[in-house]
């Protein structure tokens, strides 16, 4: 007989290894993906070249479908081989190393982005909890606000943020006015989805919490926030994407420069002089864009252990 | 540990009652179409450290005077005292310990937080709550489940655990709403086997909400049947059964018991 704890322990190795296998088929499935992907880009731009030179009625198919030409659609290959290539004839380090450290410079706007947007949201969350009422005057206002378009509100964010702001007590830098601009965007999935996750919480625990004479701070945290998290997660996710377009969109119209933004705006008024670079440039935020979310992931993980998956009250 | 653990009798008045109600009515939806009367002068008073079940057909408005004696909801009419105080206030002075049909365990919490979730609200230290789980863990017979998490527990564990966390503070009062209604058969007889053997050792008063004959003359003192449409007592019998062993449920006496409850059911199912 083994004992409980050895039954533990194997129950957690299994775990571990179907854990692993999971993983696996997740990253096989990626990669496949990826060369889908590839080959759809690669088998257009050829059918488009072809039907560009046929001589035949095809010509007239040439016409109506977007450009495939290498201007337009540069080859994989020079996409790929890009990355490797110093940016401009002086400069001595590969594209790839430039891209990384924009990408670096972008995901501490965002980071710190989507840090003020978590507080924002869940205290806009936490303000609507309090009554339907609140709810219903609040909510609104929330929706309207991420139908202003940002490029309007980027320049003013950011010349707010070129005043001395004295009162600080640390010096006002130009790429956190960026980050404001990405709370500006990551607060709102977090409020939303938290004042659904935390209403989410069983009527009749909430009542029970009521039974002990629990406190609105002790419901809240013991819980509504424990019931949320599911719904939190995804908000996380939502926010941790859309953080990452609001630096570079941040960038671009707040004119910061050290970003992938900025980066992607140089690239993109010299396109013609490489087409390549911009397609590796924006390679690299969709890049950076899945580490955010992978980052969430993980997190989620250590926080929601799958010991707690089945974690409906029953 | 012995597991045993010291009935809090409420009051000091001599044989006080642990539920006085009197006059009770409670009305949903008042003025608007749907108006229903659940309850209509509920008049009734539980003797501290009894067994109460309440019975009667579905509607009849059993939950609605368990969920109005635990402040859950508000009367329309009439009043509730629990230990002499007002039904609210006892629910801010902690009195009621309640269990549900659904168990309601916290799934990210193990059994022994769960247990341990009053006793955290109400500021005990690590130690205490620590020690009183155990105890409840040995009174549920649970002792080694500790760790595990609901979901890992079969319906009539979780509904255990519910009744542990429910009796953790000590609570003078158990309400419990159809605790074993999802529960087989089998399970059932014996968690009311359980109950009773808890409710000998804490002398908590129980009111007891049940759809099942049996079970109701064999766990209380006294059945309470009520007719639905306005929820009304119907009959209040006592049950002289003595001690529960395991002829019980065999005995001629229960089943002249039981006869006697359905027949004021089916008589009030007759008269309308
Ligand atoms: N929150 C509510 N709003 C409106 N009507 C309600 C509410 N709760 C209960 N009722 C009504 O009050 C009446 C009594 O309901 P109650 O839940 O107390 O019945 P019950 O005896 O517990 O029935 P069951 O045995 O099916 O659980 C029913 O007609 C029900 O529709
Ligand atoms: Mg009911």
């Amino acid at each position: 007989m083994p004992t409980r704890e050895e039954t533990t322990r194997a129950v957690a190795l299994l775990e571990r290894k179907a854990a692993t296998k999971r993983g696996t088929r997740r990253f096989v499935v990626f990669i496949v993906f990826l060369a889908v992907l590839a080959l759809a880009y690669t088998g257009y731009k050829a059918f488009g070249e072809a039907v560009d030179d046929a001589q035949t009625e095809w010509a007239v198919v040439g016409r109506i479908l977007p450009r495939t030409d290498d201007l337009t659609m540069p080859p994989i290959v020079d996409i790929i081989t890009e990355f490797g290539e110093p940016p401009q004839r002086n400069s001595g380090k590969p594209l790839v190393a430039f891209i990384a450290e924009a990408s670096l410079f972008t995901l501490r706007e965002a980071a710190l982005g989507f840090f003020l947007g978590m507080l924002l949201g869940l205290g806009f969350a936490i303000v609507m909890l309090r009554s339907r009422w609140l709810e219903r005057g609040i909510s609104p206002y929330l929706v309207a606000s991420q139908t202003v378009p940002l490029v309007a509100i980027a320049p003013i964010i950011v010349i707010w943020g070129s005043k001395s702001m004295g009162w600080l007590p640390f010096d006002w830098q130009p790429w956190m006015s960026v980050s404001i601009i990405a709370t500006y965007l990551t607060f709102f999935p977090i409020a939303m989805n938290g004042i659904k996750g935390f209403q989410s919480a069983d009527p009749a625990s909430m009542e029970l919490m009521r039974s002990y004479a629990a406190g609105r701070r002790q419901t809240l945290i013991k819980l509504q926030f424990p019931a949320a998290l599911p719904y939190l997660f995804t908000a996380f996710k939502l926010a941790a994407t859309v953080s990452i377009v609001g630096a570079i969109v941040g960038e671009i119209s707040g004119g910061v420069r050290g970003g992938l933004g900025r980066l992607i705006l140089d690239y993109a008024s010299r396109y013609t002089t490489g087409p390549s670079r911009l397609y590796a440039s924006v390679i690299g935020a969709a890049v950076l864009g899945i580490i955010a979310v992978g980052l969430v992931t993980i997190v989620e993980y250590l926080v929601v252990s799958r010991r707690q998956q089945g974690r409906t009250v029953s | 540990m012995t597991g045993h653990i010291q009935g809090s009798a409420a009051g000091g008045v001599a044989a006080s009652a642990a539920v006085e109600i009197s006059d009770l009515s409670k009305v949903f939806n008042h003025g608007k179409p749907n108006e229903v009367h659940a309850l209509d002068g509920i008049g009734l008073s539980i003797e501290t450290g009894s067994f109460v079940s309440l019975i009667g057909p579905s509607g009849c408005g059993k939950s609605t005077l368990l969920r109005l004696i635990g402040a859950l909801t508000a009367p329309t009419d009439g009043t509730v005292l629990v230990n002499g105080k007002s039904a609210d206030q006892a629910r801010l002075d902690r009195d009621y310990g309640m269990a549900f049909q659904t168990s309601g365990l916290f799934g990210w919490r193990t059994v022994t937080q769960n247990i341990e979730l009053p006793l955290q609200l109400m500021g005990w230290n690590k130690l205490d709550r620590k020690n009183r789980a155990a105890e409840m863990l040995e009174l549920i017979k649970l002792p080694e489940f500790g760790d595990h998490y609901p979901h890992e527990l079969s319906g009539g564990m979780q509904q255990r655990v519910a009744i542990g966390r429910a009796l953790s503070f000590q609570p003078s009062l158990l309400l419990m709403d159809e605790p074993f209604g999802a529960l087989d058969e089998m399970t059932r007889e014996h968690m009311q086997t359980e109950v009773l053997d808890i409710w000998k050792k804490t002398g908590k008063t129980v009111v007891f909400v049940t759809h099942s004959i049996p079970e109701a003359v064999f766990l209380s003192n006294r059945v309470i049947v009520m007719s639905p449409r306005p929820g009304r007592i119907a009959a209040d019998i006592e049950i002289d059964l003595g001690a529960r062993t395991f002829d019980t449920r065999e005995s001629q006496r229960f089943f002249e018991l039981i006869t006697q409850v359905r027949e004021v059911l089916r008589f009030d199912e007759d008269s309308r």
